[in-house]
């Protein structure tokens, strides 16, 4: 049924493309005042008419239909709901919808409930119906409007080009709505537990131990949600990442983009830009395998107490899954640099290095930044390796020797498995995830601002 | 134009070697040979490469001690190729292959014992785009004296700066905005600021590859000045395209044609009384 019915409105729209745009030429052939637009514009003008107010239909529609034959269906049974709360009410109804699409429900469903999932998929099927012929109807009408409207003297070409203007700027508003959606629904769970948890004890809290007693003789599991050490196992993590990513990728750069043969670099980004391509997954193995244990025999010779889970294994093996991030990046901006200031520096007689470190490096600035934050970014974010390599235990710990964990690592932990979601243990990790949400743009921001004040702009 | 071109040719056929139209040529309105006589850096025999294309064919050239020479020639004969070889600014493209000798008072300049940073430092260079380095006005000529240790601390430094600044003309025009970048300056500015920053490495001979190609009629006529004034101190090698120019501000001419080095002499006996039929034609705008 639906196929049938993209195909009737995508032929609709090749009719109203077809029919504008013979409207146009039969003006063109009677040799009338010349026509504004070319002939094709004033199709695609007929069209748009025929495609836009059937999809706002639709999508009005679609988003409005639920709501509409729910409050209907629960009209009807009414006298069975009376004295149920808003939760139980939601279970019947979802009842209704699993028995209406053939589905199963909880425990046996009386003869009304059977009764109105019958009526709900009714309901479904005319609404369904309904909105098709009404699409289509709308379709033609504004292809019809459109196609009245041709004439010579109208100026099809800049309505369709402000109508797809308009569905440009439509398109860069979502993304902008979407993650506005994103801090939305962020901020409301954590607003839930910041009512259970104090603000100032989650941010200055020094424990961290989530676990909530489920019963109460359970022992040991009081629920400390203190969020320092936390964070700080994410900061030592990702400053060994970086330590190990930016000097190696930007050097790796500088070298590829200065001094390497061309055939020395289009062997060597590629094979850098592959470390990009490794899944994470498996940088936790060989942290977690390879790395971990090495350190740990290190460690051990050299009479150091190094944990088998440590944050410098993860943040190292961390900080070779990045140096692609920033070598790449930095190797673009760095070759992006005009050769005219090369060979001014040059030509004072200044030796390579001196023209890299004094000239070439303050102009490709901006871009080097951005691309250690991206690495950064990266390295916040980064779960898998941690998960694998670093443990799990909170320790307050600047001891890169010790084992720590993430905000990331928290977050997949306190919501993975089988949870009640209005405890403050599962709710924390959107408080986490809202604190990191804003420690990362306040990332940005500061960098933005250190790179506007430093940055040296040529041309 | 196409008509022109054909009296032209007729023209020169009809004259031969003799007299030239001096209707259309430069006057020469440079004071000439007033140098110290001496040669400072000569080219022998020097051939360059490009991979499999030869750009130069046996140049053989002697530049004078404080005089202007100036290189002319239609596009693509070699003489920007001939001026990047005297401080080897040629050793950074990877396929190009110098052979022959050029000579520094003496001295071979592609002898392996040179260093290339000390040449250049002694044959500074200033582009044909101004290129500022994009840090500010005092940091751009402070940049070469400070990577040769030619100045200590800040006092000295800013006095060479203000005497860089004062000697290429540009003092009274930023001493008040020394921290501003110098890539915000006026075309002209930039040009004199490059300038500037090459005589502040304190070099014997400047080279201006097409130094006011990118600027208008009043800049021009501002560096062309400095030029004059520059002659003073350095040995300046200067590629044109404008003959006027060539004639406006050097003593000695070198007409490159097809990587040949055609003719070489006062500049005054190159614009009116040339040896070579191509370089008067060259120079009465008949072909180029």
């Amino acid at each position: 049924m639906s196929v049938v019915f993209v195909i009737a409105l995508l032929g609709l729209i090749a009719a109203g493309y077809y029919l504008g745009q013979n409207r146009a030429l039969r003006y063109r052939a009677a040799d009338g005042p010349r026509l504004h637009s070319l002939p094709s514009y004033y199709g695609f003008y007929a069209a748009l008419w025929c495609a836009l107010p059937a999809a706002a239909l639709l999508l009005v529609w679609m988003a409005g239909e639920g709501m509409l034959i729910e409050s209907l269906i629960l009209a009807d049974i009414e006298s069975e709901l009376t004295g149920l709360s808003a939760n139980e009410v939601g279970l019947v109804m979802n009842d209704i919808r699993n028995l209406a699409s053939g589905g199963i429900t909880s425990g046996d469903p009386s003869p009304l409930i059977k009764a109105a999932a019958q009526r709900y998929a009714n309901l479904h099927h005319i609404s369904l119906m309904a909105m098709f012929v009404l699409s289509l109807a709308i379709g033609a009408g504004g292809l019809l409007l459109a196609y009245r409207r041709v004439n010579p003297t109208f100026r099809a070409r800049n309505r369709v080009e402000r109508i797809i203007m308009a569905l440009l700027m439509l398109s860069s508003t979502i993304a902008i709505l979407v993650t506005i959606g994103i801090v939305l629904s962020l901020l409301f769970e954590a607003l839930r537990f910041f009512a259970q948890v104090p603000f100032t004890e989650f941010i200055f809290g020094l424990k961290w131990s989530p676990q909530i007693a489920i019963r109460e003789d359970q022992v040991g599991s009081s629920g400390a949600f203190g969020a320092v050490p936390v964070f700080a196992g994410t900061l030592l993590i990702s400053f060994i990442a970086m330590c190990v990513a930016a000097p190696i990728g930007l050097f790796s750069a500088i070298y590829m983009s200065e001094y390497a043969s061309r055939r020395f670099r289009s062997v060597v980004k590629p094979v850098l830009e592959i470390l990009a391509g490794i899944p994470t997954v498996v940088y936790g193995f060989f942290a977690a395998l390879t790395v971990a244990p090495f350190l740990r025999e290190l460690g051990n010779s050299l009479g150091l107490d190094v944990a088998s889970e440590s944050a410098l294994a993860a943040g190292a093996v961390m900080g070779i899954m990045i140096i692609p991030f920033v070598s790449s990046l930095s190797d673009d901006v760095i070759t992006a640099v005009p050769n005219a200031m090369r060979e001014g520096s040059y030509g004072l007689g200044a030796t390579k290095s001196e023209t890299i470190r004094r000239v070439v490096l303050p102009a490709a600035l901006p871009g080097i930044v951005g691309a250690l934050l991206l690495a950064v970014s990266r390295a916040i974010g980064e779960t898998m390796i941690v998960v694998m390599a670093a443990g799990l235990s909170a320790n307050l710990t600047a001891n890169p020797f010790a084992a720590v964990t993430t905000v990331t690592v928290q977050i997949v932990t306190l919501l993975t498995g089988d949870q009640e979601f209005d405890s403050p243990k599962t709710l924390a990790a959107f408080a986490l995830g809202l604190v990191l949400f804003v420690a990362t743009l306040g990332l940005n921001i500061i960098a933005l601002r250190v790179v506007r004040k430093y940055r040296e702009q040529y041309d | 134009m196409s008509e022109q071109a054909e009296t032209g040719e007729a023209n020169a056929t009809v004259q031969k070697m003799g007299k030239v139209d001096t209707s259309t040529v430069p006057t020469p309105t440079a004071p000439q040979a007033e140098g110290t006589g001496r040669v400072k850096m000569s080219g022998k025999d020097v051939c360059v490469h490009y991979g499999e294309k030869q750009a130069l064919f046996d140049v053989n050239i002697d530049i004078m001690e404080k005089e202007v020479t100036s290189l002319i020639g239609p596009s693509g004969c070699g003489k920007s190729t001939f001026l990047r070889c005297l401080n080897r600014m040629n050793d950074v493209v990877d396929i190009c292959r110098v052979s022959g000798a050029i000579e520094m008072e003496g001295d071979d300049i592609y002898a392996p014992d040179v260093d290339v940073v000390h040449l250049r430092a002694r044959v500074g260079m200033v582009f044909q785009k101004p290129n500022p380095f994009p840090k500010s006005i005092y940091e751009n000529i402070a940049y070469g004296p400070k990577i040769h240790g030619i100045v200590r601390g800040k006092a000295e430094t800013d006095e060479l700066v203000e005497s860089a600044l004062r000697k290429a003309g540009l003092w009274e025009e930023v001493k008040d905005r020394l921290a501003a970048p110098g890539t915000g300056l006026s075309g002209g500015q930039q040009q004199r600021l490059c300038i500037a920053r090459a005589i502040a490495v304190q070099p014997e001979v400047i080279l201006m590859d097409e130094p006011c190609s990118a600027l208008d009629p009043i800049a021009t006529a501002k560096i062309e000045d400095l030029i004059h004034e520059l002659r003073e101190n350095y040995t300046i090698v200067i590629v044109t395209h404008s003959m006027q120019q060539a004639a406006r501000v050097s003593q000695k001419t070198a007409f490159f044609h097809l990587g040949i080095l055609v003719e070489y002499g006062e500049t005054e006996t190159i614009f009116t009384n040339p040896r070579d039929e191509k370089t008067q034609g060259y120079i009465t705008g008949r072909f180029g």
